[in-house]
């Protein structure tokens, strides 16, 4: 039909590469190339950490005492031990309370946000969480030594307040915003006809909630939760306040601790480079690295089985 | 048209050039066999029909004509597709191939763009920048799509929130913003009401002077309004394909195709 008085779009000669596909291959190789040095940067990481604990590792190093052992005396005038047992108690059972806390907190707020909440309600609450999300951590850490402190001392009657209970509570309030955040992202990308299909069937919010739209962001929050461990493990300052900083296997919530991180960013300054302390304290490093690797593997597994499944 | 060799089918091939040649076509999913060993040719200005239930293949079909399997690691494609001649399993620029073929999917996807946007996406992609031009082809295509009349004063709000049966207009006026050589229809109707379905299918009619249509239908009459030669597919297997009014009066090649057409299938 009248088509003469529109110039049709030209079609493209598909034998002939023109600029719209050199432009495509460009950015193609780009964006690959910015992959590729994330992973470089990672490996690169990882290989000067692996190099200063190195000495310490093909040496002296023992890997029961280093993983079995309590002790961690690395100053100590008649022998040195470097057993990291009782950090790595720390570490997790701090991590694994803030996650008690955190998750049920920035799950709840998240639906909330997502699924009932409207118009000015939502806005504000947004905005609070980010800007809790912008708390520094020295800051969470200052509100765990003077106030969290003399509050737990008093409510449970104990003699010190730093312990994983006060860094717990702590780590998981400064956890909690981002996590939230993450988790409503989730579930608003969650497609309203999914909701819409379910409401059809006669289903309550409760149940549309909970049987199609975290199903079906199932992937969203588990990247939550595992950032939230993440920061666990990788928090350092608010910890080291909030802990008491002392050397223990956790026998109750009440009891004094000292994490993986705050043990480096303690002692890190005060060793000589090279020295068996400093390439023990590099060994940590890489501890971490390795403990993270494998929370995020296991992570992994269990979306694949999901998705299967 | 039970034998290949016809007379109908001798003529069909030597008055027209064949837009489409399809020589053992195998499409799998993984270990999944979606479309087994199809063969067939489909001529220039002819509208294509393809019918048969759920699970044939039909849209498998459709998708390895566009090279859809390029960017799904899953879908193997075996075989060998001709398009106006070239092999386009070795075409090098798969992105101009595929502006030459429009494709209506069955769900009406409305991009997030304004409605005139909608439709001036393909010819901005391929360069047209005049804004005169651009006009008369957004109004061009969504005349024959039956929906300027519904549209013409908001062009300018959001392709996504127009009624269902609005967005899969746009779709095609969309697809045929390309001005394809070749237009491919996935149960198009599928969220449009009959009367205006039968203005899009009066467009078609008229569409095949300048392109080549295949059209994917569940439902068999409109294969027999439309379609010059139909194609049953089942289960992945072309069972029968011919002019379509024999597939409903004449000779079948098998049984099958003629209780699906009639309804008694199953
Ligand atoms: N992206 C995909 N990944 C895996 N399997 C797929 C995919 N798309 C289609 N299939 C499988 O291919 C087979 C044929 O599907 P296809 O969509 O081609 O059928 P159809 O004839 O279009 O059916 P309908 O009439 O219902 O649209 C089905 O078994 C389907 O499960
Ligand atoms: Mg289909």
């Amino acid at each position: 039909m009248n088509k003469q008085h529109s110039q049709p779009p030209r079609a493209v000669d598909f034998d002939r590469l023109n600029r719209a596909w050199y432009i495509d291959k460009a950015v193609q190789l780009l964006v690959f190339v910015g992959g590729i040095s994330a992973v470089i940067f990672i490996i690169g990481i990882f290989v000067f950490i692996t190099k200063e604990g190195l000495g310490f590792i093909i040496g002296d190093f023992s890997f029961t005492e280093f993983f079995f052992s309590q002790n961690w005396r690395p100053t100590s005038e008649k022998q040195t031990t470097y057993g990291i047992l009782a950090l790595i108690a720390g570490t997790a059972s701090v991590t694994g309370l803030a996650m008690l806390i955190a998750i049920p907190f920035s799950l709840g707020t998240a639906i909330y946000i997502a699924e009932f909440a409207t118009g000015k309600t939502r806005e504000y609450l947004k905005i609070t969480v980010e800007l809790l999300a912008a708390i520094p951590s020295v800051v969470w850490g200052f509100i765990g030594l003077t106030m969290m402190n003399p509050l737990i001392i008093d409510l449970f009657d104990v003699p010190v307040g730093l312990s994983v209970l006060n860094a717990g509570i702590i780590l998981g309030l400064m956890a909690a915003p981002i996590m939230t955040s993450i988790a409503e992202d989730a579930l608003k990308a969650v497609p309203d006809r999914y909701r819409e299909a379910a409401e059809a069937l006669g289903a309550t919010r409760w149940q549309v909630i909970f049987k199609v739209v975290l199903p079906a962001a199932k992937n969203g929050l588990l990247g939550a939760v595992l950032l939230g461990v993440g920061r666990g493990f990788g928090e350092t300052m608010a910890v080291l306040m909030a802990t008491g900083h002392s050397i223990n296997i956790p026998g109750s919530i009440f009891d004094s601790v000292r994490a993986l991180t705050a043990t480096i960013a303690a002692e890190l300054g005060e060793t000589a480079v090279g020295s068996q302390h400093y390439q023990a304290l590099f060994t940590i490093g890489i501890s971490l690295f390795v403990i993270t690797f494998i929370i995020n593997l296991i992570a992994d597994l269990i979306i694949r089985d999901v998705r299967k499944g | 048209m039970v034998t290949p060799d016809s007379q109908v089918e001798v003529m069909a091939s030597t008055a027209t050039p064949i837009k489409l040649g399809v020589k053992n076509l195998s499409i799998k999913y993984g270990q999944e066999a979606a479309l087994d060993n199809i063969s067939l040719d489909i001529h220039e200005h002819e509208i294509f029909g393809i019918i048969g239930p759920a699970n044939a293949g039909k849209t498998s079909f459709l998708k390895a004509i566009n090279r859809m399997d390029l960017f799904n690691p899953e879908m193997q494609v075996d075989g060998l597709i001709e398009f106006s001649g070239h092999d386009i399993s070795k075409v090098r620029n798969v992105y101009g191939l595929r502006s030459r073929i429009g494709v209506v999917f069955p769900l009406p996807v409305g991009l997030p763009l304004s409605v005139y946007d909608n439709v001036a996406l393909a010819p901005r992609l391929s360069g047209e920048n005049n804004k005169a031009e651009l006009n008369v082809i957004v109004e061009r295509c969504l005349r024959r799509a039956a929906l300027w009349d519904e549209v013409k004063d908001r062009l300018d709000s959001l392709g996504s929130l127009l009624s269902g049966g609005q967005q899969q207009r746009l779709t095609i006026a969309r697809a045929l913003s390309q001005e394809p050589e070749l237009l491919m229809l996935d149960e198009f109707s599928i969220a449009v009401d009959p009367v205006t379905t039968m203005r899009i299918e009066d467009v078609l009619k008229e569409l095949k002077q300048e392109m080549t249509i295949i059209l994917v239908t569940n439902l068999v009459q409109q294969a027999r309004r439309l379609a010059d030669r139909t194609a049953f597919f089942l289960d992945g297997k072309c069972l029968d394909i011919g002019i379509t009014e024999d597939l409903f009066t004449g000779e079948v090649s098998d049984p099958r195709t003629r209780d699906y057409v009639e309804g008694r299938f199953g």
